[in-house]
């Protein structure tokens, strides 16, 4: 089943990698890097999480601490979060969804690998020179005045900050130019939707995280005073400017995920996505929305009255195209052929998880709430429901989704429901006893703490064990999988967008027959089953 | 007429000419919609210290000199034209007319940052200098833009003048290393011109360079009026 | 010399319009500077951004070729000066708000320790 010569052993050699125009290699390269950074980024969060097991110093100290809940925050961000999707699934699987040879630019594609590696080396460097402490949101005055390594840092992150731009740039010509005829835009998968969106953010919001840090750099290399009240400058001025990007990111960092629970929900319940124009439009609508809220990270910094209540209200309007996809894929759920695959149990945890993470940002976005829940950990908690519990658990869901497509190989399924199990118990344990927390009035980035929040705490770390122990089983069956796992056929789960009509994994050029479009999400031609794999009965491509 | 015997300019991946060449225009716009949102940033903290602070402004600005930043205009101008009409040459596949006004843009760009030499000296000699480095040279009688014996008039110098300082060199500091960055890509261009790589074939990089030249020309059309003539 | 004198692909500018445009800009870069010597108040700002504007129409459409090119160039590029202009006017809505309210320079001296 597995073809002879495909992607993988096309050539080999570490110039072969290292200097490859090939998107699916790129997209693997990526995979490694991205989930590497999130060993790293969970390693300091599981540091941070036994320090606050119990009060006072516990297996750090106060100065450490600072630098570590940075690190983990820094690293998650802008080394994992923001390019996992887009950069190690969507390089993949965009091209192939478009029946193309390769992205519009492969050259710039392998540029932004690079800068990617370039920027994390500044930021790793930062950290091995002693690491930073004003938490990953940099904030005047103390970005300005702290005497740990900000300028390696920040200038690390500029660095990603370009690898994100040139990723996006690549996804919104491809899926302008690349198409192929026939395919019109209403025609495509909402995956290429959801990361149209997302590059469109990538290409708009990231390029003012740049000029932010590179005025923080000015602010601490020479002095300029733009941030500095003693110089006449205004250090709120920061935030806007930071937020201005970093809540459009926030949205690059949910839209491609919430464009994989489109296409599992549909596939693994063999039932056509509903609503398929609103789900599309509203990936459109949350960007633009998107770009219009950042006021609401600063409704305690200074801001004036009006802008206050003009962000709290704007806020209320961007959960609506969310919540529109939520009961669009509940509606392709109803009366579908749900198989519980791997993939799709994390499709329905998702639904859940970030379900609870989108509501509670409805709590922090009502003005006078805010005033009590702003900088607790009700906000932590909040975030990493739908950064975790959106983002990564739909992560989990594409890779094991498209894993087979990639390498070739079928997941354990068993040890697959296990560490999900263990993924859905433990991130609950961790995060919901955060929002008891915050609403006790907890505040966030706190070393020590009063005595009635030791038991919640307690709670919370051991809830991050037992998480890490999914994640530790999730990386022990994939990568045994690579070794021992059993042939993937062609479409082994009967979806028909037109990665599934190439082999697994692809050949070096994507397609020995060039496809033919049709709707991706009518499965009626569709023969076969999960073990031997789908096959179409009305096209030639995928006899071949 | 059959438009696609096999280019050699044509990538694996496009399927024709047309597609490759909207394919690379779409994506530099794109990189230059970027560059406007750099820009943007420092133009939004320009309007913001100067709505809030315009006795700064107008007070400061009085040390920038108009000849000098008319003069930057003009050259950047004339510069663009000469860019756009190399682009016209290369399109044509007049190749000596191409190196011609490669040069000639290049040589604008010179002019562009010898200019802009001669005013930060200034601004360094007089202390002109934003932020903690601000020290104004009490017994100057100006910027270098009165003559000598003239005594002018520049008002109560109000307090925190060195922000606009750092707005100006913020500003024309980062447009400064544009220039620069576009100074060494058409450097590239003339290299690659010289050994005749362009004509109607496969003018691409000629146009797409050029685009980018505009876009540094775009940025200074907003920056002289803000910066040096308030009033 | 050349058979082909035509491109392929891509639009080729007439010389004229491009020595029309650059006259244009180079009237208007005189009559910004002669506008600054005079006063009209509150419309100052304005007028200079608008002759500024309008120089940088002519760069955009004929210099960039954007009057000759596919609609979306044209839409990306405003799609992104409009992105600026609305971060500057909820920026500057903000800050003119709360600025009175500072009490300019009292902030106590900041030593920055440069890294």
């Amino acid at each position: 089943m597995t073809p002879k010569n495909h992607y993988l052993n096309h050539t080999s050699g570490f110039a072969s990698w290292a200097f490859t125009l090939d998107h699916k290699r790129i997209g693997v390269m990526y995979l490694v890097a991205t989930l590497s950074s999130f060993l790293l980024g969970g390693l300091a969060a599981l540091a941070v999480r036994t320090e606050l097991f119990s009060r006072g110093p516990t297996i750090m100290d106060a100065d450490t601490y600072n630098k570590m809940f940075t690190l983990h925050g820094a690293v998650m961000v802008f080394l994992f979060i923001i390019p996992s999707i887009p950069a190690a699934l969507g390089n993949f699987v965009l091209p192939l969804m478009l029946g193309a040879k390769d992205v519009a630019f492969p050259r710039l594609n392998l540029m932004s690998f690079w800068l990617w590696i370039i920027g994390a080396v500044f930021c790793i460097g930062a950290v091995v020179a002693g690491g930073v402490d004003t938490g990953w949101t940099f904030y005047t005055p103390y970005s300005t005045t702290t005497n740990t390594n900000v300028i390696a840092t920040t200038l690390g992150v500029f660095i990603l900050g370009f690898s994100s731009i040139f990723t996006g740039l690549n996804f919104i010509v491809t899926i302008h130019k690349l198409r192929p005829s026939g395919m019109t835009w209403f025609k495509m998968p909402l995956f290429l939707w959801a990361l149209y969106g997302t590059a469109l953010i990538q290409v708009l919001a990231t390029p003012v995280l740049g000029i932010t840090l590179l005025l923080l750099i000015a602010e601490r290399a020479l002095g300029v005073g733009i941030f500095d009240p003693a110089l006449g400058g205004d250090p709120v001025l920061f935030q806007h400017f930071f937020w201005f990007y970093s809540h459009p990111a926030v949205y690059i960092m949910i839209l491609p995920a919430m464009g994989i629970i489109s296409e599992v929900i549909s596939i693994h319940s063999r039932k056509h996505i509903f609503g398929y124009r609103f789900i599309a439009l509203s990936s459109i609508a949350i960007a633009a929305f998107g770009f219009l809220v950042w006021g609401h990270h600063m409704f305690v910094s200074g801001q004036s009255g009006m802008a206050n209540v003009i962000f709290s209200a704007l806020t209320f309007s961007v959960a609506i195209p969310s919540a529109i996809k939520v009961f669009n894929w509940l509606a392709t759920l109803y009366k579908g052929d749900i198989h519980l695959t791997t993939a799709m149990i994390y499709a329905l945890m998702f639904m859940i998880t970030f379900g609870i993470g989108g509501l509670t940002g409805l709590h922090l976005g009502a003005l006078a709430v805010d005033i009590h829940l702003h900088d607790t950990y009700f906000v932590v908690a909040h975030f990493h429901y739908v950064m975790f519990g959106g983002t990564v658990i739909a992560l989990l869901s594409g890779l094991h989704h498209w894993w087979p497509k990639m390498f070739g190989v079928m997941i354990d399924e068993r040890l697959g429901r296990i560490a999900a199990f263990l993924i859905f118990v433990g991130f609950n344990t961790t995060f919901f006893t955060q929002f008891m927390l915050g609403s006790h009035g907890m505040p966030r980035r706190y070393y020590d703490y009063l005595p009635q929040f030791a038991i919640y705490h307690r709670i919370s770390t051991l809830g991050s064990y037992v998480m890490a122990c999914g994640f530790f089983l999730i990386a022990y069956y994939l990568l045994r999988s690579l070794f021992r796992g059993e042939a993937a056929p062609m479409n082994p789960f009967g979806g028909n967008s037109l990665e599934w009509h190439t082999s697994s994994p692809p050949p070096y050029d994507n397609f020995t027959v060039t496809p033919i479009a049709e709707d991706p999400y009518d499965y009626d031609n569709l023969v076969g089953d999960e073990v031997s794999g789908y096959k179409s009965r009305t096209y030639e491509g995928a006899k071949a | 007429m059959m438009s696609h015997e096999h280019s050699p300019h044509l990538q694996h991946h496009f399927d024709t000419p047309e597609q490759q060449f909207d394919a690379g225009k779409l994506g530099i716009w794109l990189f230059l919609a970027t560059e406007i949102l750099l820009f943007g940033g420092l133009f939004c903290a320009y309007a913001i210290y100067r709505a809030n602070h315009p006795e700064i402004f107008l007070y400061a600005h009085q040390f920038l000199d108009k000849v000098l930043g008319g003069t930057n205009t003009v050259i950047l101008l004339c510069s663009s034209l000469t860019m756009a009409w190399a682009v016209r040459a290369s399109q044509l596949g007049q190749r000596k007319l191409l190196i011609t006004l490669l040069s000639l843009t290049l040589l604008g760009g010179c002019g562009f940052m010898g200019i802009k030499y001669v005013e930060y000296k200034a601004k360094w000699e007089h202390g002109l200098l934003p932020g903690t480095h601000f020290a104004p040279h009490e017994e100057s009688t100006g910027g270098p833009g009165h003559g000598p014996g003239e005594t002018p008039e520049h008002g109560k110098r109000p307090s925190n003048v060195q922000l606009f300082f750092g707005i100006y060199f913020l500003m024309t500091g980062l447009h400064g290393l544009h220039v620069l960055a576009g100074m060494g890509a058409i450097g590239w261009i003339l290299v690659r011109s010289v050994k005749g790589h362009f004509g109607p074939e496969y003018f691409t990089p000629v146009d797409f360079v050029g685009l980018y030249w505009h876009l540094v020309d775009l940025i200074w059309i907003f920056l002289f009026p803000l910066l040096y003539l308030i009033s | 010399m050349s058979h082909e004198a035509h491109p392929r692909v891509g639009h080729v500018l007439p010389l004229s319009t491009l020595f029309a445009v650059l006259g244009t800009l180079l009237v208007m870069t005189f009559v910004t500077v002669a506008v600054s010597w005079f006063d009209f108040g509150r419309f100052n700002l304005w007028i200079a951004l608008g002759i500024a504007v309008f120089k940088a129409s002519l760069v955009l459409l004929f210099f960039m070729h954007l009057k000759y090119d596919k609609p979306f160039n044209a839409i990306v590029i405003i799609l992104s000066m409009a992105l600026v202009m609305l971060f500057i006017a909820i920026t500057l809505t903000d800050t003119t708000q709360y600025e009175p309210q500072r009490i300019p320079g009292y902030a106590p001296s900041i030593k920055t320790n440069p890294q």
